[in-house]
């Protein structure tokens, strides 16, 4: 291992992030240089001089009373009082509401199988706010680029997958770069696009899909798939524009694959 | 008190230091840690239904994180236009920066008061960095889960937040010489 490889690593030999044969070659080489023996010390007693309890702040005492208040009225709001009446008289009439019991198991069964696809609130509330914080400065692109084929490989080693990409900016969509992203513990390739002024962030995994459109906060989701990935396309563009982007995006992949 | 709803608040009270502490470094400030960390759990405690079991401190910690840059960003605007600079200030410092004698690093780590400005001056981004993983432990998994960001940028924030902040230790002025990195005012 030269020794600017062992300096890209040094951090992550130090907090323990390294596979062992990585830290191995570390190993082997920090008795031969003086200069990164030296730097893994200084990084040690500086990370030290954080971890130090004597600058932790802990939550004050009145902090956690406040909120202990806070969490008990705001649930107190949301309680209803007819939902109580109606366990209790449950019981009490356990023939007269068996058959409700039954008939209630049944529809949730008849749901959950006739919409096996569907999507959690919590991956809408993932994917929006995934939406949301690529937004902020400097979280929007890791690679940035409007070339489909510099876009694609970008991602090589990085997923273990290979998302579609293609440039749509003949159809007013052009593609302005790429991000890896997290979605439920999983990475996920998002590929981001803009139309006029409007960010679309196109989140894709592997996994089959069927269509879905939602909103959320103002944003529209709408899901779709596309060479067997998962696709979900999540803006503030409004519902028909989003959806011709999401069909352009499945017919020009076919398109490409045909020729 | 309905199940879910004690489960949610024996959650959030555990994790309360490692939120506080983290919305305090972030804002610098104690009363607005305090406002942002009870926005975070109103916040949390809506979106409870999304949450799918799994790590909750992470789940907890990210949206303190996302509360506290939201309340910076407000201020930011606020202050003055100007003031928006980006949250990764300093990254040129970086670039050819000094390893310093970890004897003279050694000796100012022992000021607590100055370790304490030097951390408050890191910009947000590389403080955030230190701060989970050095005061809460956590891996880089759970810091770029947090964060919303790759390992890799995981990894390149807390070598750059150490790097500084060795150079913050080393060159800033001491206890006497006023020019001190105070809680912000406003």
């Amino acid at each position: 291992m030269t020794c600017d490889q062992a300096q890209q690593l040094l951090h992550a030999y130090l907090d323990d992030e390294l596979d062992l044969a990585t830290a191995l070659q570390i190993e082997a080489h920090l008795p031969d240089c003086p200069k990164c023996s030296k730097e893994l010390e200084a990084a040690r007693i500086a990370g030290r001089a954080v971890a130090q309890p004597a600058i932790y702040y802990p939550a004050p005492s009145e902090l956690r009373d406040r909120l202990k208040r806070a969490i008990r009225s705001e649930i107190g709001e949301t309680e209803t009082p007819q939902h109580a009446g109606f366990l209790t008289a449950w019981w009490k009439r356990p023939l007269a509401y068996s058959g409700l019991a039954a008939a209630m198991i049944l529809i949730v069964c008849s749901i959950a199988l006739l919409l096996p696809n569907r999507a959690s609130p919590g991956q809408i509330d993932d994917l929006v706010a995934s939406h949301v914080r690529s937004l902020e400065e400097n979280h929007l692109m890791d690679v940035a680029s409007t070339d489909q084929h510099t876009v694609k490989p970008w991602f090589e080693g990085k997923i273990e997958f290979s998302p579609p990409v293609i440039d749509l900016s003949a159809e007013g969509y052009p593609l302005i770069g790429g991000r890896l992203d997290y979605l439920d513990q999983k990475k996920v390739a998002a590929l981001i696009y803009r139309r006029n002024k409007h960010v679309i962030n196109l989140f894709i995994w592997p996994g089959d899909a069927t269509p879905e459109v939602d909103a959320k906060q103002g944003f529209n989701l709408i899901r779709f798939e596309c060479k067997g990935m998962t696709c979900w396309a999540v803006s503030d563009l409004n519902t028909a524009e989003l959806q011709q982007f999401a069909d352009l995006f499945k017919a020009q992949k076919a398109a490409s694959t045909r020729s | 008190m309905p199940a879910t709803a004690s489960k949610f608040e024996t959650a959030v009270l555990e994790h309360l230091d490692a939120a506080y502490n983290l919305a305090r470094w972030l804002t610098r400030n104690e009363q607005d840690a305090q406002d942002v960390v009870q926005e975070s759990c109103m916040n949390a405690l809506r979106a409870f239904d999304s949450f799918r079991g799994g790590d909750f401190r992470a789940w907890f910690l990210a949206i303190v994180r996302n509360t506290s840059f939201t309340w910076l960003r407000r201020r930011k605007n606020l202050s003055s236009p100007a003031a928006g600079q980006s949250l990764e200030a300093g990254a040129e410092i970086a670039a050819d920066y000094e390893v310093y004698d970890p004897q003279a690093i050694a000796i100012r780590a022992a000021d607590a008061d100055l370790v304490r400005r030097a951390i408050a001056a890191l910009p947000e981004l590389l403080r955030e960095a230190v701060v989970l993983r050095e005061m809460e432990g956590l891996s880089y998994k759970e810091i770029g889960k947090i964060a919303g960001v790759p390992i890799g940028t995981v990894m390149s924030r807390l070598a750059r937040g150490r790097m500084q902040l060795q150079a913050l230790l080393v060159e800033m002025d001491g206890p006497n010489t006023g020019n001190a990195v105070q809680e912000d005012d406003r």
